[in-house]
């Protein structure tokens, strides 16, 4: 059973909505009370007494609030903004967020949307027992996985207990300016997938732009090209020393961070290890249904391997798609060859170890395998890093894409 | 015992005129109006030495002082001029006229906390005084917009530039300035340490016009709606004003209340006549600005289109003696584009029998 963790109600308040409009309400769940445990990272704690203070009325307090915010981030164009409005209530009434004569109207909405993403994010966690529905098996190593929410211009950051994705910190972040699922070079938009790290660029390399540094993900993924989708350069990035932060929709395609975030997301990264699953809107998943959907996948790449053991190469084939292809071969290609070769085997001993099992953001029930294959049999032995992606079709897992990982 | 004025216009010259044969010490006002002659005419040096003469007499004098201060301002030897005002603060904190020159100065150099701090100071010693609680406004807008020159990385300097707070020209003596409820002890040692003047001047004193101070340029932003919408929020560091008062006696409240509900009502019904009729002829316009203005600009917003209507409730009456009252309430105001409910005080005098406002704000 997979569920959204919460719906946020948005609330026009009376007093808020002169400043901010339509505002986030704290609508808490049960489940959020839970997460108090969570650890507050950036601005948020402040920003939302600020909006508390300013709903209750009480503009002293929420101007000394916003000042200790301001304070704090001397750039975050967002308080300085409340700040304005705030000093402008005192002297004359004010209609609407951010009362400048001939402000730029694309800048006050971008300002408003990052009010309303960071205020929902702070008081919408995700509930403490729940764990992102993609994370469903890191591998012994990979100490963290980063998971990002464009809808909610959020990351989370999960570190692996012993298996369990615990939470650490969640941040606010920007992507796309059109957007996500990215198709081509240029289109502005951030990829849907399963990616990881797979560099590290630092500061000194790169312009003031991207901030405190960059880490290059892995898109296109196999899926990705066997898609038809092309493009590079898509990074976790800093923000430019003019700005604290930026809207939710700014980059080229990129995810962006604060560079006190990525300062504090970095040291946990490991290149080449670390995923980053980006998704348009997380699915939370309570541990007991992770377990039950980690666990039969799990069976299911074990019937895998004792199959291909078997030398039975019809149910060893039986696991793959009709959409199947890998090593540019497609299912018939693929069927015949393995026909050809499981012919001379005396014997196969295969092993998987270090998988991990990422699931595909998405409608399609598809989940990212990787592990290290050792391969040996009468005739050949092989170690590679394998990776598979699977798909559910008609309730059974099959094997639609398979290479070196 | 307004003993000391520098009339800037011809209304307030010929009241002070008045005021200064009958009040003060004939050759000091003669030097001092002399002076403000000549820092008028622009003959700022000449000014400056007369007064420095006037002061080496009268080293302690706060009138020349404040006017060498403004001298000084004008010359643009601003250093010299802040040292001045503070000065002058220091040595009469109850005055709220150096720290509303210092905070003009303050904001001239982008100083903005400086001079919000310096007008908070003017308004604690005298909350109704007008021209401070303008310049606070103006200081507020102006930091409101260096908050939004950096949130929208644009510079609106430009647009801001063109406001320009009201320094203060003239130092009124306490007695003269509006100030509902405020210990009589304290106006008498003020006025005392500025200009000592024979008691008979007291019913002179009633009859000036309270606003005194000339208004360089008018204020910057003009509010719209009723007198309860003018100010956003009341200066939160407003500290209610002190009253040596007792709670109304029965009769007294009673008739304040109706009064009031009279008040109200001729409100509701945009009967202007009315309404002004409520006003007591030496009533303290809310800006400073004449009757006149004050009556006709009422008078547009109460005929404006629209049903208006206005209650009162959780009213509190004070009397300080027999024909003075401070009425406070809830000020319920409905038209067709705004409703608000604020906190009200009038303060009422009570002429030929009759309760009339004198001063009219918002807060508490």
């Amino acid at each position: 059973m997979k569920r959204q963790y919460t719906i946020m109600r948005l609330r026009t308040l009376a007093m808020a909505a002169l400043v901010c409009g339509p505002l986030v309400a704290a609508n808490f769940s049960a489940a959020a009370t839970a997460a108090a445990r969570y650890s507050d990272a950036g601005p948020e704690p402040l920003l939302a007494r600020v909006f508390e203070h300013i709903e209750q009325n009480h503009l002293d307090v929420a101007l000394q609030e916003v000042e200790a915010l301001v304070k704090a981030y001397p750039n975050f164009h967002l308080g300085n903004l409340i700040k304005g409005d705030l000093l402008l209530a005192r002297s004359r009434p004010i209609q609407a967020f951010g009362n400048i004569a001939n402000a730029p109207l694309d800048k006050l909405a971008d300002l408003r949307e990052e009010a309303i993403a960071r205020l929902k994010a702070y008081h919408d966690k995700p509930p403490a027992n729940y764990v992102p529905r993609y994370l469903l098996q890191m591998r012994a190593d990979q100490n963290y996985a980063i998971v990002v929410d464009t809808q909610k211009s959020r990351l989370y950051l999960y570190q692996n207990e012993k298996g369990t994705p615990r939470f650490v910190a969640d941040y606010y972040i920007s992507h796309g300016k059109l957007g996500t699922d990215k198709v081509r070079e240029g289109d502005k938009k951030t990829p849907i997938g399963v990616y990881h790290v797979t560099g590290s660029l630092s500061r000194q390399k790169l312009g003031d732009f991207y901030g405190s540094g960059a880490f290059p993900i892995s898109y296109p993924n196999e899926w990705d090209r066997r898609n038809g989708r092309n493009g590079h350069g898509i990074w976790l990035h800093g923000t430019p020393s003019n700005t604290f932060s930026r809207a939710p929709k700014a980059s080229d395609g990129c995810v962006v961070l604060a560079n006190q975030d990525l300062d504090a997301i970095s040291k946990n990264l490991q290149i080449g290890l670390t995923p980053v699953i980006i998704s348009n809107s997380i699915e939370w998943l309570s541990l007991d249904d992770w377990q039950a959907e980690r666990g039969s996948l799990k069976k299911q790449i074990e019937q895998w391997r004792t199959d291909w053991e078997s030398l039975d190469v019809e149910r060893y084939l039986n696991h793959y798609s009709k959409k199947f292809i890998g090593d540019g071969q497609d299912l018939a290609q693929w069927s015949a060859r393995k026909r050809q070769v499981g012919s001379g085997k005396t014997w196969i001993k295969l092993s998987a170890d270090n998988i991990s099992m990422f699931r595909n953001p998405g409608k399609e029930d598809m989940v990212v395998v990787t592990f290290d294959q050792d391969y040996r049999s009468n005739n050949l032995s092989n170690v590679m890093k394998k990776r598979q992606y699977w798909q559910k079709e008609e309730g059974h897992w099959k094997i639609v894409y398979e290479g070196a990982g | 015992m307004t003993a000391c004025r520098f009339p800037l216009s011809a209304t307030i010259a010929a009241l002070a005129a008045v005021a200064l044969v009958s009040l003060a010490p004939l050759a000091q006002a003669d030097t001092l109006q002399d002076i403000s002659k000549l820092l008028k005419q622009g003959q700022q040096a000449q000014a400056l030495e007369k007064t420095d003469k006037y002061l080496a007499g009268k080293p302690k004098d706060a009138q020349g002082r404040f006017l060498r201060g403004l001298i000084l301002t004008e010359m643009n030897r601003t250093p010299e001029a802040i040292a001045v005002f503070t000065k002058l603060t220091e040595d009469f904190p109850e005055l709220p006229e150096p720290y509303n020159n210092l905070a003009v100065i303050y904001a001239q150099q982008k100083q903005y906390d400086k001079a919000k701090q310096a007008l908070e100071m003017a308004i604690r010693t005298h909350p109704s005084y007008a021209t401070a609680h303008e310049n606070l406004g103006d200081i507020y807008a102006r930091m409101a917009s260096q908050a939004y020159d950096k949130a929208l990385q644009i510079d609106s300097s430009n647009a801001s530039a063109q406001t320009k707070l009201a320094m203060i020209r003239d130092l009124m003596t306490a007695s003269s300035r509006p100030t509902p409820g405020k210990p009589v002890a304290a106006t008498a040692a003020t006025t005392a340490a500025l200009a000592p003047a024979p008691a008979e001047t007291k019913p002179a004193e009633a009859k000036a016009e309270p606003k005194a101070e000339v208004k360089l340029t008018p204020s910057a932003v003009k509010p719209n709606g009723p007198p309860v919408a003018v100010s956003a929020q009341p200066v939160a560091q407003t500290p209610a004003p002190v009253a040596e008062s007792k709670p109304a006696p029965a009769s007294a409240s009673g008739d304040i209340a109706k009064t009031l509900d009279a008040w109200a009502a001729a409100w509701s019904k945009k009967n202007v006549k009315v309404y002004l009729s409520h006003y007591a002829k030496d009533f303290q316009t809310p800006g400073g600005e004449s009757r006149a203005t004050w009556e006709s600009e009422r008078a547009k917003r109460l005929t404006k289109p629209g049903s208006i209507q206005v209650s009162i409730g959780s009213l509190s009456v004070t009397s300080e003696g027999a024909d003075r009252a401070t009425a406070r309430f809830r000020q319920n105001y409905r038209s067709a584009s705004l409703k608000t409910s604020s906190s009200k005080v009038l303060v009422l005098v009570r002429q030929d029998g009759k309760w009339l406002i004198q001063q009219e704000r918002v807060g508490k």
